[in-house]
């Protein structure tokens, strides 16, 4: 698929931006506004600005199928990890304050929550490019 | 101790297995299985401990991330939900168990890393609804089961399934939003979430019409969730187009735990004083329910599919869960919630029969069965078995929810509603006397002679689940007192003021 260069060269300054944003929102979510799944969104929306602009080939090429699985379960182990972490050191599950960090306890309470967020974000952004990937129909099928 | 961690672990538990199943699908496909039973057996044993501990020293209460109760989100467990979380959790590793073998011949190969993922998801978002004590907790996990459902449907190799699983996943979102708009009225009005807090702040407001229309909608979305007589239009396709394994599921496990949701709403965040006095509802429960009864086994008399009748017959035997519990006295709520448990052992172990069939030989439509007893007498006799505790011969188990639940309608003076469920016997004995009389008393004839001939009974790992299941609805109804030792504290604890 031949697109206008335009397209290609505005998508190209544009990625890296969304993806920056897309950290920040994760890093802020415990604090104000946003969170992991947001800001998993808005990642996993840069990839699919690379599937639109350059034909869904080539993101599958530049974002794997495995890549986007592999990436779901880190997440996800991550948010459950930090949770069962918790459990083995005394406190109950999700119970922040009671891992063993060299810090205060509301900064570790708070480390802790930004942890799981970017559990979340990980998460979401791998789940939402499979879905575009799912729905996606390859233009050589098409 | 580990032991306090029991009522998150039984939670935490299959979604870790779900992205272990995950990634070991992508190394192995035959991994799948052998995770996804150990997860649900430990779950099971975990569940059987949690049940055995509420019953010595009442009920158990986590606060998750150690966040105290109105603020965090709390897990709490009473006898009610130590119940209904052994039964499901009992039915979720057989049904495991089951889909081992039958899983193979109805969804593609590749799929199958899926299938025991979504699984997993499933069996995390039922254990979340029945272990939580926060409301919008509930909704969450029951947002996860349900999605995990829609996904389970699709899994069938028909086109129909495609279409079947959309309609549910329609209907289930609407009734979705009729609950968080019912959990949204009662946060606005009351500004807490957790269910005893609930309780305890609602009693001064019940005259307002904020809390009655959250009831209201509470009352809608799930009696979409549960398929109550009018709503129940996503179900019969749903169970059809499914594969076994996930038809079953559905039956005992989805719709279970929507009742369970329902008792736990009706009882627990209001009050029997509301829903009894305050607005008369109950009455109209229990004739809705009576309609559904009735309704349901005529419509299942009219079905050709053994899956289909199955599923109408589903529609009439959840009737009696909500007539037991809308009739609201001591007798007829213990046999309605003595019924969840009997009606997912039976309607599990008729759903793995119809599965069985379909494994073996193929046969959907009722009218092949003829002689089929003869080759696979087996599953013929489990089928017996299970049918005449679904009509309510003695000494069943499903004869002692139907008695209790007509003990309590006759206690109460609501004398028609015994005749409703004599009625609706009947109409029950007609539609599976019609399948045992094909199995056993006719002739295959020249157009089925083949199929059934060839036609054995099922590979073990189907058959076991299938015979422990026909054990449990005769074992159910003569040691009928193991499972009410656990109902009846909880029902007079919660009825024993009225």
């Amino acid at each position: 698929m031949k697109q206008d260069v335009v397209i290609r060269t505005v998508c190209r300054l544009v990625v890296p931006f969304i993806q920056l944003f897309a950290l920040y929102v994760i890093i802020h979510g415990a604090s104000s506004a946003g969170g992991g799944f947001q800001g998993g969104v808005i990642f996993a929306s840069s990839f699919i600005l690379i599937g639109i602009a350059f034909g869904i080939t080539d993101a599958r090429k530049r974002i794997s199928e495995k890549f986007t699985v592999l990436f779901s379960a880190t997440g996800l182990s991550i948010y459950a990890g930090i949770g069962i972490l918790c459990i083995i050191f005394g406190g109950n599950f999700l119970g922040y304050s009671f891992l063993p960090l060299p810090l205060p306890g509301p900064e570790i309470r708070g480390l802790a929550a930004e942890a799981v967020e970017i559990g979340i974000g990980i998460t979401v952004m791998a789940v939402m490019t499979s879905i575009f990937y799912d729905i996606a129909v390859d233009e050589e099928a098409a | 101790m580990i032991i306090d961690h029991f009522p998150v672990l039984v939670v935490v538990l299959p979604l870790v297995g779900a992205f272990v199943t995950l990634l070991a699908g992508w190394a192995d496909r035959r991994l799948c299985f052998p995770i996804a039973m150990a997860t649900t057996f430990i779950q099971f044993c975990i569940s059987l401990q949690i049940l055995s501990r509420v019953m010595q020293t009442g009920p158990l209460h986590y606060n998750l991330g150690n966040w105290l109760p109105p603020w965090g989100i709390e897990y709490v467990i009473d006898q009610l939900n130590g119940f209904v979380l052994v039964v499901i959790l009992f039915l979720c590793v057989l049904t495991c168990l089951y889909s081992y073998r039958s899983i193979h011949s109805e969804i593609d190969e590749k799929k199958i890393p899926a299938f025991y993922t979504v699984f997993l998801l499933l069996v995390t978002g039922v254990c979340g609804i029945a272990v939580t004590g926060d409301l919008f907790n509930l909704y969450v996990f029951l947002e996860i089961s349900s999605l995990a459902a829609y996904a389970l449907v699709a899994l069938g190799r028909e086109k129909r399934s495609l279409v079947s699983s959309f309609t549910y996943l329609v209907m289930g979102s609407v009734s979705a939003c009729f609950i968080l708009l019912g959990i949204g009225h009662l946060y606005i009005a009351t500004g807490t979430l957790n269910m005893a807090d609930l309780a305890r702040l609602l009693p001064p407001l019940y005259g307002s019409t904020v809390i009655q229309s959250a009831f209201i909608f509470f009352i809608i979305g799930l009696s979409i969730k549960t398929a109550l007589f009018p709503l129940h239009l996503w179900l019969p396709d749903a169970y059809r187009y499914s594969p076994s394994a996930v038809t079953v599921l559905l039956a005992s496990v989805v719709s279970k735990i929507g009742v369970y949701a329902l008792i736990r709403i009706l009882f627990s965040v209001f009050t029997p004083a509301f829903i009894i006095i305050e607005i008369p509802v109950m009455e109209v429960f229990c004739w809705l329910a009576a309609v559904a009864i009735i309704g349901g086994s005529v419509l299942a008399i009219a079905q050709t599919d053994l899956k289909r009748m199955l599923a109408y017959s589903s529609v009439s035997q959840m009737g009696y869960i909500l007539l037991g519990i809308g009739i609201a006295d001591n007798l007829a709520v213990t046999g309605g919630i003595l019924q969840i448990l009997n009606h997912a052992v039976m309607k599990g172990c008729l759903f793995m029969i119809a599965g069985a069939f379909i494994y073996t030989s193929g046969i959907r439509s009722i009218d092949d069965l003829r002689g089929i007893a003869r080759t696979m007498p087996l599953t013929a006799a489990a089928f017996v078995i299970a049918a005449a505790s679904m009509i309510g011969i003695p000494p069943t188990a499903g004869f002692m929810s139907k008695w209790f639940i007509a003990l309590g309608a006759l206690e109460s003076g609501q004398w028609i509603f015994v005749l409703v469920i004599l009625a609706s016997s009947l109409l029950t004995a007609i539609y599976f006397w019609k399948v045992i009389e094909y199995m056993y008393f006719r002739d295959p004839g020249t157009r089925c002679a083949e199929v059934v001939s060839t036609a054995r009974d099922p590979p073990a790992g189907m058959l076991v689940p299938i015979l422990i299941l026909a054990a449990a609805c005769v074992l159910f109804g003569i040691f009928v007192s193991i499972p009410l030792e656990v109902i009846e504290p909880f029902v007079t604890g919660i009825l024993g003021g009225i």
